[in-house]
């Protein structure tokens, strides 16, 4: 089988200021982040052919997204060959995947993608997470006319579900979701762009507030404004470039489930259960080579759902592999979203995860950079019916 | 409309020619899917044609409102100004077929008391044109 995607690299990344409420126009913050992509790679604005993006300008929540294909084309004045954005794709990262598909057939060389949130100065303004306005002569429609009129107004709502059955069929408890939070808090301690940087302790998670049981605040990822970018490049043209440039070893966008929150066959996962050993289909390489994983947090069981779907664990035993933190902490035996994820990082949406992979494979990541120069990353974004997930490697 | 005082606000759904059977099957207290007369298949949301065997002789058929609860959870967070916490969100399963789930609240049991497994039937609560289904406990 060919593998189109080896012929596409990450050539380089770039990420806005990343805060709360930081009131900067979106379209701004999205600009610097595409700029710096563009730098890093060693590369001019005349030299990007392609533009992907994730999930459009789409109007949804407020701050879901801060600009489309269209805006950063016209701003940037790219002359393009190839461009795609849209919110049905395999997760975020989708959007990239089809990046590396467009520059492994030729269409671009140097294809631009970009993932820009504003979310927390939107929330501002009081709205219902989700899409809905909450009040007066509002319905709902689409799949939220089914959750909607019961509450379940929240992805934290409908996560929550496939946590509790994960609970009620494996035994997990809150103590090994909660080493998520606590792995990630302290991993963002040493990330000086991390959001939520002071210590926590078990006791400080089971203080918090409840949200939707089993999950608390620190299981819910926190609303930022920022901007990520990356540049993907046909493998040839990358050699060439600033950086050594990380090769895209493998892809998943596997969905063989029902495509939906609340009819997906198996409620202990996700779709991550058929993207990620579709990635291990198309690589000889396996789970037990991979030097870090940055996995999927925006509720901390997507984490546990993404341990088991790409085979770093068994089926259902994703509580106990994480139990205690050894095993995922940055010296431990699979390093986990060490920059301090969504959770403690901010929602920067999927890309987030790509960037801090990119990041550590280049050797980067200052403080808590991992040991031993790691070669082989996975990235690895969605939950419920999205996922899509990128085996990376440095040359 | 009389508003029990009891009631929540809820946001309600928007009717449209393939949903509004659902939501308003409630007025005579039963509840309905649409099934494919050919294959015996129950469709959920309804489709045009059996994702099944793709017969299009499909019509709306009552079920008997029986479910078992595949999983929940206790909700906090107030999301809806008006919509009371804590409550209950649950994935029920109907009793006709495996797969033939409706998200919904459990209502008349304290979550304490919920069981995964536990079988469930439904009532409705009505709101201008719409019956939302919920369901609680089942007598034994």
């Amino acid at each position: 089988m060919e593998v189109a995607e080896r012929s596409a690299a990450i050539s380089g990344i770039g990420q806005s200021d990343v805060g709360r409420r930081l009131g900067r126009n979106p379209m701004e913050l999205t600009l610097d982040s595409c700029l710096a992509a563009i730098e890093d790679a060693g590369l001019t604005r005349d030299d990007i052919d392609g533009l992907a993006t994730y999930p459009g300008n789409l109007i949804a929540a407020p701050g879901f997204s801060a600009a489309g294909v269209t805006e950063v084309q016209d701003a940037l004045r790219l002359n393009l060959n190839w461009f795609s954005g849209g919110p049905e794709a395999p997760g975020q990262l989708g959007s990239v995947i089809d990046a590396c598909m467009a520059v492994a057939c030729g269409l671009a060389n140097h294809v631009l993608c970009f993932r820009s949130v504003w979310e927390s100065t939107a929330q501002q303004k009081g709205v219902v997470p989700g899409g809905g306005s909450g009040g007066g002569n509002y319905r709902a429609s689409g799949f939220m006319s089914w959750t909607l009129p019961f509450g379940a107004a929240s992805a934290a709502n409908w996560i929550a579900l496939f946590a509790q059955r994960h609970f009620y069929e494996y035994g997990t408890t809150r103590e090994q979701l909660a080493q998520i939070a606590l792995n990630a808090r302290h991993n963002a301690g040493l990330n000086p762009k991390a959001i939520y940087r002071d210590p926590m302790t078990l006791d400080d998670y089971f203080a918090a507030r409840m949200i939707s049981t089993p999950f608390c605040l620190y299981d819910c990822d926190v609303p930022v404004d920022g901007s990520t970018a990356v540049i993907v490049s046909r493998w040839e043209l990358a050699r060439d470039l600033r950086r050594p440039p990380i090769r895209v070893e493998a892809v998943g966008t596997a969905l063989h489930g029902r495509p939906s929150w609340d009819q997906f066959d198996d409620l202990t996962t996700m779709a991550c259960r058929d993207a990620g050993p579709m990635m291990w289909s198309r690589t000889d390489l396996k789970p037990a080579d991979v030097d870090v994983a940055q996995l999927y947090d925006g509720f901390s069981f997507i984490t546990l759902a993404w341990l088991e779907a790409l085979g770093f664990c068994g089926k259902g035993e994703s509580g106990a592999f994480v139990e205690g933190g050894k095993c995922i902490a940055l010296d431990g035996e699979l390093p986990l979203n060490t920059g301090g994820g969504q959770l403690s990082a901010g929602r920067l949406h999927g890309y987030g995860f790509l960037h801090e992979a990119c990041t550590q494979l280049w050797g980067e990541g200052g403080e808590r950079q991992v040991a031993g120069s790691p070669l082989l990353a996975v990235a690895a974004a969605g939950g419920g019916p999205l996922a899509g997930c990128m085996l990376l490697s440095r040359s | 409309m009389l508003t029990m005082p009891d009631k929540p606000f809820r946001i309600l759904p928007r009717l449209n020619a393939d949903n509004e059977f659902f939501w308003t099957s409630g007025a005579d207290g039963k509840l309905r899917f649409r099934r494919c007369q050919d294959c015996g298949y129950y469709i959920h949301p309804a489709t045009p044609i059996c994702p099944e065997c793709l017969s299009k002789r499909i019509e709306t058929e009552v079920v008997s409102g029986r479910a078992t609860l595949l999983t929940f959870t206790e909700n906090h967070q107030p999301w809806i100004p008006g919509f009371p916490t804590p409550y209950v969100i649950a994935i029920v399963e109907m009793v006709e077929q495996e797969g033939l789930r409706l998200t919904t609240n459990i209502v008349g049991v304290p979550a304490e008391e919920l069981v995964i497994g536990m079988p469930l039937r439904v009532k409705f609560e009505s709101y201008d044109d719409v019956f939302i289904p919920l369901f609680e406990p089942e007598l034994q």
